[in-house]
């Protein structure tokens, strides 16, 4: 019994999170999604006490093996192994942590640019204004793969410089989704109250903006967490991302292209891990959104 | 509408400010290749003076800029550095493919991302909507370059259905006028013109579908959630009870109002096509500018990345901005706030 | 509502049959025109610029004819467009007697009012010969081969006697030189054509719109996308059975595969070693293979530290696995290399000891040479399979794999193939996989093209390796005509390249084609070129389709 109710009704009101997760539970695929990808993470995280082999380690005497379940396959490869005896199912797990970590690396990069950027171009003058968005909606307008890929062939081919090239790509909705979401609070009553009270516009913007833009910033999160796994995938499958003979997704697969005729297996299991991380990511987003816009509804 | 076309013109203005200057400043960052087109040579006393100041070094970028525009705006966009061709030239030439494939694609994506959103919307969360809600799901997480192998392994590798790669069987000698194939091979004098045009046909038919996967789940979804609004409008309920039939509310009133929000995504799905087209040429080996980028940047063309990448951006900032232009005209908001 | 649910399967199965249309009544087009998949895009339309396979195969051989030329399908030399030769008695001296009523390709671009004559002959060799020349500085690309072969010292003079008669003078006698001359880089182009060029003020043309006397003729080009041939309809030796031929420019090997087992073409490049081993499973293949003349290497850089030290290059060859490189990489259709030359050709220095694989005689050597915790270095892999490397990539990656075993560790880098040779040829690499294809039957192809100081020069010499007595030995045996006396020179150069190690030599591959069961008369060359001259297409119907085959599996 809570102490409060014996003097006066009360009823607790719940935190904003406890609301969010409450409808959230409720959307039972995202729920599933949610959970997948937890297991992803842990996959990623753990990569290297479950992996049964390196990664890079060579099985010369079994080259091209089918996965277990097929009759010339083996349990000692579930997966099989690819042109040059790798194991894939290794190299499939230590690709999801690199795929993961550069996904996070990306995003955190990006992020924290464009809602700076955001941030500043709507409390700042209308020119700088203009300039911000104008830039973005440049960025935008590009087709994201050519300028990641030309960015990536001025400062050559490899992972640092790919991360770059994606970031860059993906700043432009933070910035849009900050700024428009700053925005639409701006416009809102309470915001009018703190002014007409003569609150600054740091203190403004730390104490009323920024609990009530979050939300949708997360949903951007977890797309952008999304778009940068592809993204990063599409480059390693050009060539121009992650080099070999480094496990990442796209570069896999890239190498299982040659190989389509003879082991389709190494086309469809490493697309179906890039496919299921995606799949649980943008479900996950799709859920995060739908809960949060019950909300306000 | 006078003040919405200076407008839009001033907003033309302005991309292609940032564009150039993004090229610009590009071009000084390539290791090698494309200073020719931006240094007048034709005082070369002034050109080995190193600007001792910040305006000086302002006064000199400047005028390289302005030499610059003088030479993109005539048409000068260098020459590629392995092949010695015109890169203009080429341009129009690798062009064309790419936007055969990108408009077949979106031709694709509407013609069943539209019929799918509004039947989704129609049978909100009845199990057709559900399906249709998912598969959109699948369309959206699929990465292009596994989804156009697995085509590949089925239709062309497996049921032979489907030729494997490239825009037409090679056997058709199609003399290039349009640069489009399915308009070329009609236009083509050669007595197997019609078969030819078959298998222009046949060979598109893959890519698009590839091409036009992501769109079409964007498409879908757009058009139900906008249906949907649509739907729980007033004026629907008011047609619905003086007894007009379900096609005609749908369609004409209903899909009329749900169009502006499609229109506003559409601008956004020209530049998702072109990125898409990078990856789509390749796997099908389809000879359009996304591929002959690709092919520049393996080789380290410079003055072919330059030039490509500041047409095909010119060509989404111009894209975009006839959309605005339909979109003012079909949106009566837009037209009564100016 | 219903109606509209209705609609989009309607609207599917128009699309689908849309698609399945073209299985009407085919026109007989594709009996006449052979598709030929190609590795790659040509770097130019003139032979004498190049010397990349693909390019010669694009241009040289299809386009143009030479004086004299190998049989087909073997490095026998037989007259072409000179009908006899004499030689001098000192050696020095080569009067040519030429064909008459040759004609030169008419096309829409050029309309030749006159037969092939002497002046063609000498306008061809004296472009590539003086840097004064009008037409020598006409392309960004040089003379590559003509120098590197070393004629520009070794003509003296070429005189035109009459219309039909030209003579070569040398300044030393020269005993390959009439097997150069059947090389692709001495095709003899058109003057008439030039001098029309420069009339019209477009002399690089000459370069991107051929005009030769061979069996076919340019149409159309498109990079990285196609080359369009039909045939020459006043060929010298007859119209070709052919009416027209296309290289559909396709780099990606397995792609390759797939449209020569759709029948989208009719002839494959450089198969990868698992496509001849499935292709049997395909009813509609036929599998050509001959011994190549050729040799893949990985050359060492002795400009470079640490390859400078001779010790450091043996310890490498004593490190790499040759043996598991021709299994995975090869599938086992190479032998192993211990000498520059291929085992099929004379000279072959049976006599050495090939350098067995152990790694403890690598790291001792290592040890010796102050390397004992190993080094890292830069290991480069070409992009692109040729017949000598399938996969020069997979081979790097072995490669790596080995030398990590020493304490090596390497970084393997590529880049596009013409970048790739362009930065081997300045020097910039430390070590990189590499090949070569002989072109004319004479291990002197070998040894000055890749070995010799002038080599390092040109850049051929890619391990830029110049050894006094070596290059001493190999210039010898150029002049000699003796061909025992040569082999002995020759023997006694490959005791001293085994000794220096400026390669790791590592195999010999066989050459491999895959064709369409329906092309007719096609031969395979030691040289490894494509020529498609005398090639003819069975009728489509003849074979069986792709269905039927899916039901005998």
């Amino acid at each position: 019994m809570n102490s409060k109710e014996q003097y006066y009704f009360h009823t607790e009101i719940p935190s904003t999170f406890s609301r969010h997760w409450f409808y959230f539970k409720q959307n039972r695929l995202a729920f599933l999604a949610l959970i997948i990808f937890i297991l992803i993470m842990l996959v990623a995280i753990f990569a290297n006490f479950i992996a049964p082999y390196d990664p890079i380690e060579q099985f010369t005497d079994s080259i091209h093996l089918p996965p277990s379940w097929y009759d010339e396959g083996t349990t000692q490869f579930i997966f099989g192994t690819d042109y040059i005896g790798r194991d894939i199912f290794s190299r499939l797990i230590y690709g999801a942590r690199l795929s993961l970590f550069l996904a996070a690396v990306v995003v955190i990069l990006s992020a924290s640019i464009g809602i700076f950027l955001g941030v500043v171009s709507s409390f700042a003058s209308y020119w700088l204004d203009v300039l911000i968005m104008r830039i973005m909606d440049f960025i935008l307008a590009v087709p994201s793969l050519l300028l990641a890929v030309v960015i990536v062939a001025v400062m050559g081919p490899g992972l640092p410089n790919a991360i770059y090239a994606v970031a860059l790509v993906l700043t432009p909705h933070f910035v849009l989704v900050t700024r428009s979401a700053i925005k639409q609070q701006l416009q809102k009553e309470y915001v009018t109250a703190m002014v007409l009270d003569g609150a600054s516009k740091s203190r403004l913007f730390v104490y009323s903006i920024l609990p009530n833009i979050l939300p949708p910033i997360i949903v951007q999160l977890t797309f952008a967490f999304s778009t940068a796994i592809l993204e990063i995938a599409a480059l390693g499958f050009l060539g121009l991302g992650a080099q070999p003979p480094r496990p990442e997704w796209g570069t896999i697969l890239s190498e299982s292209h040659h190989n389509i005729m003879f082991a389709p297996w190494s086309v469809t299991i490493p697309g179906l891990a890039i496919f299921f991380t995606l799949l649980s990511v943008n479900l996950l987003g799709d859920g995060l959104r739908d809960a949060m816009d019950t909300e306000n509804k | 509408m006078g003040i919405i076309l200076i407008k839009h013109f001033f907003n033309l203005l302005i991309s292609f400010w940032v564009l150039t200057i993004f090229t610009f400043v590009l071009a000084h960052f390539f290791p090698q290749g494309v200073s020719f087109i931006f240094e007048p040579l034709t005082d070369p006393s002034l050109a080995q003076d190193t600007p001792t100041n910040i305006i000086e070094l302002t006064i000199q970028l400047s005028q390289s800029y302005y030499y610059y525009l003088n030479q993109i705006f005539s048409g000068q966009l260098g020459f590629s550095s392995v092949r010695g061709t015109s890169v203009f030239e080429e341009f129009f030439i690798y062009f064309p493919a790419t936007l055969e494939l990108s408009i077949t694609a979106m031709i694709f994506a509407l013609g069943l991302g539209l019929p799918l959103g509004i039947i989704a919307a129609k049978q909100k969360n009845l199990w057709q909507d559900k399906l249709i809600v998912s598969t959109t799901l699948f369309g959206y997480s699929m990465p292009i370059f596994w989804w156009a192998m697995l085509l590949v392994m089925l239709f062309s590798l497996l049921l032979g259905i489907s030729p494997v790669a490239s825009r037409i069987g090679f056997e058709y000698d199609i003399h290039p006028i349009t640069g489009f194939m399915l308009i070329d091979t009609l236009l083509s004098k050669q007595p197997y013109a019609t078969e030819a045009f078959y298998s222009a046909l046949n060979h598109l038919i893959l890519p698009s579908v590839v091409l036009g996967t992501v769109p079409l789940a964007i498409i879908t979804r757009t058009t139900r959630s906008s249906m949907i609004d649509a739907l729980a409008q007033d004026y629907i309920r008011s047609a619905k009870s003086r007894g007009l039939s379900l096609t005609r509310v749908l369609f004409k009133h209903a899909f009329r109002n749900a169009m502006i929000p499609i229109l506003t995504i559409l601008g956004l799905q020209v530049t998702l096509l072109l990125t898409g087209s990078l990856i789509t040429e390749t796997i099908f080996s389809w000879p359009g500018a996304g591929k002959w980028l690709l092919e520049a940047v393996y080789r380290r063309d410079f003055p072919v990345i330059h030039g490509g990448i500041l047409a095909i951006a010119s060509f989404v900032i111009l894209t975009h901005l006839l959309l605005d232009l339909i979109l003012t005209y079909v949106d009566p908001h837009l037209r009564r706030q100016q | 509502m219903d109606r509209l649910q209705y609609r989009i399967p309607l609207i599917l199965i128009i699309l689908i049959s849309i698609g399945g249309c073209n299985n009407g009544s085919p026109s007989m087009v594709r009996d006449h025109v052979l598709v030929y998949c190609s590795e790659a895009s040509p770097q130019s339309f003139n032979p004498q610029l190049v010397t990349s396979g693909p390019t010669f195969d694009a241009s040289s051989r299809q386009l143009y004819n030479r004086l004299i030329e190998f049989k087909q399908g073997t490095s026998l030399l037989t007259p072409s467009l000179a009908t006899r030769w004499e030689i001098s008695d000192d050696g020095l001296e080569y009067t040519f007697y030429l064909r008459q009523g040759v004609k030169f390709h008419h096309t829409n671009y050029f309309k030749p009012s006159r037969d092939f004559n002497a002046d063609d002959v000498i306008f061809s060799f004296q472009r590539q010969w003086k840097t004064s020349h009008p037409y020598h500085h006409v392309s960004q690309l040089s003379f590559r081969y003509f120098d590197t072969m070393g004629m520009k010292k070794l003509i003296k003079r070429i005189v035109k006697i009459n219309d039909y008669q030209v003579k070569f003078l040398l300044t030393r006698p020269d005993a390959p030189f009439v097997a150069t001359l059947a090389m692709d880089f001495a095709s003899i182009l058109s003057k008439e054509y030039a001098d029309y060029l420069s009339i019209l003020g477009t002399p690089q043309n000459i370069d991107t719109q051929p005009v030769g006397t061979g069996p076919f003729q340019f149409i159309r080009y498109q990079a990285d996308a196609f080359i369009r041939y039909k045939s020459h309809p006043g060929y010298w030796k007859g119209k070709e059975p052919l009416d027209g031929l296309v290289f559909a420019i396709t780099q990606n090997p397995s792609l390759r595969f797939a449209r020569l087992i759709a029948g989208e073409c009719d002839l494959m490049a450089s198969p990868l070693p698992i496509h001849i081993q499935v292709a049997k499973n395909y009813p509609q293949l036929q599998v050509l293979s001959e011994p190549g003349s050729n040799v893949a290497y990985l050359a060492l850089n002795t400009n470079k530290k640490p390859f400078d030290n001779p010790l450091v290059r043996k310890a490498l060859n004593y490190a790499i696995n040759k043996k598991a490189l021709i299994k995975i990489v090869y599938n086992n259709a190479a032998v192993a290399a211990k000498n520059p030359i291929p085992p099929n050709m004379w000279s072959y220095n049976k006599a050495i000891e090939p350098i067995p694989f152990s790694l403890e005689k690598a790291k001792q050597l290592l040890t010796e040479a102050g390397f004992e915790n190993g080094f890292s270095m830069e290991l480069w892999a070409m992009p692109v399979q040729r017949s000598y490397n399938p996969n020069a990539i997979k081979m790097a990656e072995l490669i790596q794999q080995d030398l990590a075993k020493i304490g090596i560790s390497a970084k393997i880098i590529s880049y596009e193939f013409g970048t790739y040779l362009h930065k081997i040829k300045q020097g910039e690499h430390q070590a990189a996989l590499l090949g070569w294809i002989g072109d004319n039957g004479d291990p002197d192809n070998f040894f000055t093209s890749l070995l010799s100081c002038a080599a390092t020069r040109s850049g051929n010499n890619s391990a830029f390796w110049c050894d006094d007595e070596f290059d001493q030995l190999v210039r010898q045996a150029g002049i000699e005509s003796n061909i025992k006396v040569r082999s002995k020179l020759y023997k006694k150069a490959q005791v001293i390249f085994n000794q220096a190690n400026p390669w790791v030599p590592i195999a010999h591959s066989r050459q491999f084609v895959l064709t369409n069961q329906r092309v007719k008369n096609f031969h395979l060359t030691p040289t490894d070129g494509m020529y498609f001259s005398g090639v003819s297409l069975a009728s489509e119907k003849t074979i069986p389709s792709n269905n039927q085959i899916d039901k005998e599996q």
